[in-house]
């Protein structure tokens, strides 16, 4: 009999019954909750008259809506009105049903994904959920974390189960090594831009290889946290000596003899030798360049050294139109170099790229630097309130200052513009977050997705240039 | 819970790939608490010419002509047609939530993302994986064609065209059978909530770390 991967041992640590068409009800260990997509579960349960299965397996954090600007009046001085009920909402719901909750005046407030790994609220071999496509970040540690919907949030909370099918094996090797200047976001940009936004449908990823293994927790969970802009719902990399590391001491980690027992527990987390993936994919770290995204998906991307490409030279129909809907959306030209592409704004943070490691590689090109004239606006939004602590300790928010950002409070931000940060129309944006879909960042907004090192040296230059031939 | 057995409707093409679900509902409309209310702002940036706000009355916005569901033939239909990896994007399940507001009881396509694909059975919207060359049949017949239908009989698992063409779609079984009762998924994993304490009682034993 063929070994297990790391997905298979996960999905049977967590089967609680399965019927014989392959439906299973899988057991969650934590749910995070955020203010978008848990109302309508709430609302549901009190409706239902249901109660939270295990209200110590839940807890939430305000991250979409929260302003990241001077928030010294709290909550009631948000100024969108929509905005400020919905953090409201989550107050509320959490306080009645007993969840704890780092609420916006908490300096452990942050993007419920930094928030999560931060506190040790995800751990090694935990099932993850939480109302948002980007839960796929807590695979980083060695656990089976996916994005979910409100119904779903609802089942969750009444249940502490889900209803699912197993989904299929994929593993993605990185091998070699990266050049410097080279990050985990060009990494996953690479894998996305070789495998498609659909390439991991119905797969749960897992990311190995040297290159994996070299990197730090917090790239882990960049190149995990864009699984889903690969297709798939989980990615997820096997915990070694750095994640027992990671986890040690934080607040919601087991302590003591608990997590002695539990790094046992944890070292049996890997594929085996002899395990079958039904798809494979290797890259070379080597190869990898600097990455831009040029067009309105996120596999619409390209090297530094590159340039857009021309639909004419597109056989598949389906396809050309894709890249000339994306031309015009952009307001590119096919063909064009992309240190040609202009650059308008920089936003520094999301999810994806919002953690100490992702701000002390921007500050690195940053320093003694000031942005271009061209630049309108530059943000840094760091993941949490202790990221920012932690940046200011290291006196990282000074050489973004001095270099003409603006230093802000955390939150999601202009990852998705659910609260006042906007890219303006027409617009092209540096954005170290994961998604460049038409309107994303603002109406008309035209966003280029890259890493925190590349973002720091368009702001600079005015336009994107490659990272590695600017000194650091 | 949303009931699904046989419908006969009009179908609107969205000849498009990788329709995400920032498109499908915009995020300032996700700031909403409510389940409902969300159809007039489905596509939101392409079906209109001004920008969407919230709590908005749409009965006058300026609507965009070039955009195919704005089209008077493809007015009232409830079968949407489109192409690949539809859905991806954002888990918010105020996609399905718009679509089925919008008037949208079933979706025709060669992919979906998996998220999107999940969250439109638990609302009663059927989305059903054709074969990328029947997808592109139904397109140039919808195309050819004004007052266009389709008959989907989930039973049997078969789409019929005008011309009598009977086409098989799978299924999951358990979706179809929730689907065809109304079945509320909440309310079944219930009936096994002693499994489900005793696996929670093992697990305490065993991992108590996770708890």
């Amino acid at each position: 009999m063929a070994g297990k991967t790391l997905y298979d041992k996960l999905w049977e640590q967590h089967l609680v019954r399965m019927d014989a068409d392959g439906t299973a009800l899988i057991y969650i260990d934590r749910q995070l909750v955020h203010e978008v997509t848990s109302p309508q579960a709430f609302e549901g349960l009190r409706i239902a008259n249901r109660k939270p299965w295990r209200v110590s397996a839940n807890a939430a954090v305000p991250d979409h809506n929260v302003p990241t600007t001077d928030r010294s009046g709290g909550v009631d001085a948000i100024v969108d009105p929509i905005s400020r009920i919905q953090v409201q909402t989550l107050d509320k719901n959490a306080s009645e049903f007993g969840i704890t909750e780092f609420k916006m005046g908490d300096i452990r407030q942050g993007i419920v994904h930094v928030v999560g790994p931060e506190q040790g609220l995800t751990l090694p071999g935990m099932t993850v959920v939480c109302g948002d496509s980007h839960t796929s970040t807590h695979g980083a540690v060695g656990a089976l974390a996916f994005g979910i919907g409100t119904s779903e949030v609802e089942h969750v909370l009444a249940t502490q189960c889900l209803l699912q099918k197993k989904m299929k094996n994929m593993r993605i090797r990185v091998e070699g090594k990266l050049q410097p200047g080279v990050t985990a976001k060009d990494v996953v940009l690479a894998i996305i831009g070789k495998i498609g936004t659909a390439g991991g449908t119905g797969y749960a990823i897992e990311f190995a290889g040297q290159v994996i293994r070299d990197l730090s927790i917090e790239g882990r969970m960049t190149i995990c946290n864009m699984s889903i802009e690969a297709g798939a719902r989980a990615g997820m990399v096997a915990p070694d000596e750095k994640t027992f590391a990671y986890v040690q001491g934080r607040p919601f980690a087991p302590k003591g003899e608990l997590m002695t027992n539990a790094v046992t527990a944890w070292q049996d987390l890997y594929s085996d030798a002899d395990a079958v993936f039904d798809a494979e994919v290797v890259l070379q770290g080597e190869t990898i360049l600097p990455q831009v995204s040029w067009g309105t998906s996120p596999e619409m991307v390209i090297p530094i050294t590159g340039a857009v490409p021309d639909p004419e030279a597109e056989s598949d129909e389906v396809k050309a139109d894709s890249i000339r809907r994306a031309l015009a959306y952009m307001g590119l030209k096919a063909g064009m170099k992309a240190t040609d592409i202009p650059v308008n704004v920089v936003f520094i943070g999301s999810c994806t790229n919002s953690r100490i490691e992702d701000l002390r590689q921007a500050a690195a090109v940053l320093q003694g630097k000031k942005i271009a004239p061209s630049v309108e606006m530059a943000l840094v939004v760091p993941g949490s309130g202790l990221v920012k602590q932690q940046a200011e300790q290291e006196g990282l928010d000074k050489i973004f200052i001095a270099a003409g950002f603006e230093w802000r409070e955390p939150g999601c931000s202009m990852c998705l513009a659910m609260n006042a940060d906007r890219v303006p129309a027409g617009k092209h944006c540096a954005s170290t977050s994961n998604r460049n879909f038409e309107g994303r960042q603002g109406a008309g907004s035209r966003t280029h997705l890259v890493s925190p090192a590349m973002a720091a040296a368009a702001a600079v230059a005015g336009h994107f240039v490659d990272v590695r031939g600017m000194t650091v | 819970m949303y009931q699904f057995t046989t419908l006969t409707a009009l179908v609107a093409p969205l000849d498009r790939a990788n329709v995400d679900t920032d498109a499908i509902i915009p995020k300032q409309f996700l700031k909403s608490i409510k389940r409902s209310g969300f159809g007039p702002f489905a596509f939101d940036e392409w079906r209109y010419l001004d920008v969407g706000q919230p709590d908005m009355d749409c009965t006058n916005r300026p609507i965009n002509p070039s955009f195919s569901l704005n089209q008077p033939r493809y007015l009232g239909a409830k079968i949407l047609l489109t192409r690949q990896n539809f859905g991806c994007g954002s888990s918010r399940e105020h996609a399905p939530w718009a679509l089925k507001d919008y008037g949208f009881d079933a979706i025709i396509a060669p992919s979906y993302a998996d998220i999107f694909f999940n969250n439109s059975f638990k609302n009663g919207i059927l989305p059903i994986v054709l074969p990328d060359a029947l997808v592109q049949q139904l397109f140039e017949e919808v195309a050819a064609t004004e007052g266009y239908q389709l008959t989907i009989d989930l039973p049997s698992q078969t789409i019929t065209t005008p011309s009598g063409q009977q086409i098989a779609f799978d299924v999951d079984p358990f979706r179809k059978h929730c689907l065809l009762n109304g079945l509320d998924d909440i309310g079944l994993t219930l009936q096994h909530a002693d499994e489900i304490k005793r696996y929670e009682e093992a697990r305490r034993v065993t991992m108590p770390w996770m708890f």
